[in-house]
């Protein structure tokens, strides 16, 4: 499946879920917050938060910053 | 009640906030927060970078007692600026918000009209919102009434270091607005932070200054002090200013003077 990953364009096989593509890219899920297509997935919604092709998501995090 | 800051629910001892940006290292940055006292700190919101996931989490490194405060940094519209409060939200660390909508690059100047739009939006969605503004008392003024839990008036630039420019805006503030003001921005030294804290800021923000010191850690320790220095100046109530000298040793009674 094709999606827009933080603006990259990315195939990725048997990713089906927030939760699965979160694994899959090794990210951990504690420290990050994800939208699909503008909309705000909730922490508790990773798992169960389907994702289809062409889907631009975006998967942010805490940095320095003033 | 010296050193008590009231943000919408929130209480905190110490009246310096501490920025997270711009350190050498996770662990400079760590022992600077803590020499600073502080018990807030802002964050900012970016992309995972997806070639090293694994990267260490700058929450690590916050110390647990801290409160975190994340940022709208590098926002443009009231549009882009609530999405990266949901966001933040969303991230699970609670609803207060830094809200910084920016008007222009190079000043980085905060957009007073999305700034406003943005304040009452993010008030009704429950969040707590401290909002960066302009030194424009009257933008102050309608901020509060969105329902802003406080108001931070630009000192100078951000990053500049240039200190306070118009330090008299500080008090044209605290007398317009019921929320706590708290200067963000432009700091440059200890000195500076006393002047804000000294003209009746409740509270100052801080970043650069500490983490582009030579030594980030003792900035930070100098900061806490000049913090705490200038609130209680502001609280004894400073002596007013005399356009001539007056004596402060009695006139009368020196030796050699003649009786008449």
């Amino acid at each position: 499946m094709r999606l827009i990953i933080n603006g990259e364009s990315r195939d990725l096989q048997d990713v089906r879920t927030v939760k699965e593509l979160l694994d899959v890219l090794g990210v951990d899920h504690q420290t990050v917050a994800v939208m699909i297509n503008g909309e705000i997935v909730g922490r508790g919604d990773f798992q169960k938060s389907a994702l289809e092709t062409q889907d631009a998501v975006e998967i942010v995090r805490f940095v320095g910053g003033g | 009640m010296s050193n008590v800051l009231r943000v919408g629910d929130y209480t905190f001892q110490s009246r310096l906030i501490v920025g997270t940006g711009k350190y050498q290292t996770h662990e400079i940055m760590r022992d600077a927060i803590q020499a600073s006292g502080t018990e807030l700190v802002t964050v900012a919101l970016r992309r995972v970078n997806l070639n090293n996931p694994g990267e260490p989490s700058l929450l690590d490194f916050i110390p647990k007692h801290t409160r975190i405060l994340p940022n709208t940094a590098g926002c443009y519209t009231a549009h882009e600026a609530i999405s990266v409060a949901r966001l933040a939200q969303a991230a699970g660390i609670g609803n207060l918000v830094k809200l910084e909508i920016i008007g222009d690059q190079d000043l980085l100047w905060p957009d007073p009209v999305e700034t406003l739009e943005a304040t009452k939006i993010l008030v009704r969605e429950g969040f707590t919102v401290m909002v960066y503004t302009t030194p424009d008392p009257v933008l102050a003024k309608y901020l509060d009434k969105a329902g802003a839990h406080a108001i931070m008036p630009l000192g100078s630039p951000i990053g500049s270091g240039q200190g306070v420019l118009d330090v008299g805006a500080v008090a044209w503030f605290k007398k317009r607005v019921s929320v706590p003001v708290i200067v963000d921005a432009g700091i440059g030294s200890p000195q500076d932070a006393c002047l804000a804290m000294e003209s009746g800021a409740d509270a100052v923000l801080i970043n650069t200054a500490i983490a582009q010191a030579q030594n980030p850690v003792l900035m930070a320790q100098a900061m806490k002090l000049a913090v705490e220095a200038g609130r209680l100046g502001f609280e004894a109530g400073r002596m007013p200013r005399r356009l001539e000298a007056a004596p402060s040793s009695p006139a009368a009674g020196m030796i050699g003077a003649t009786q008449k």
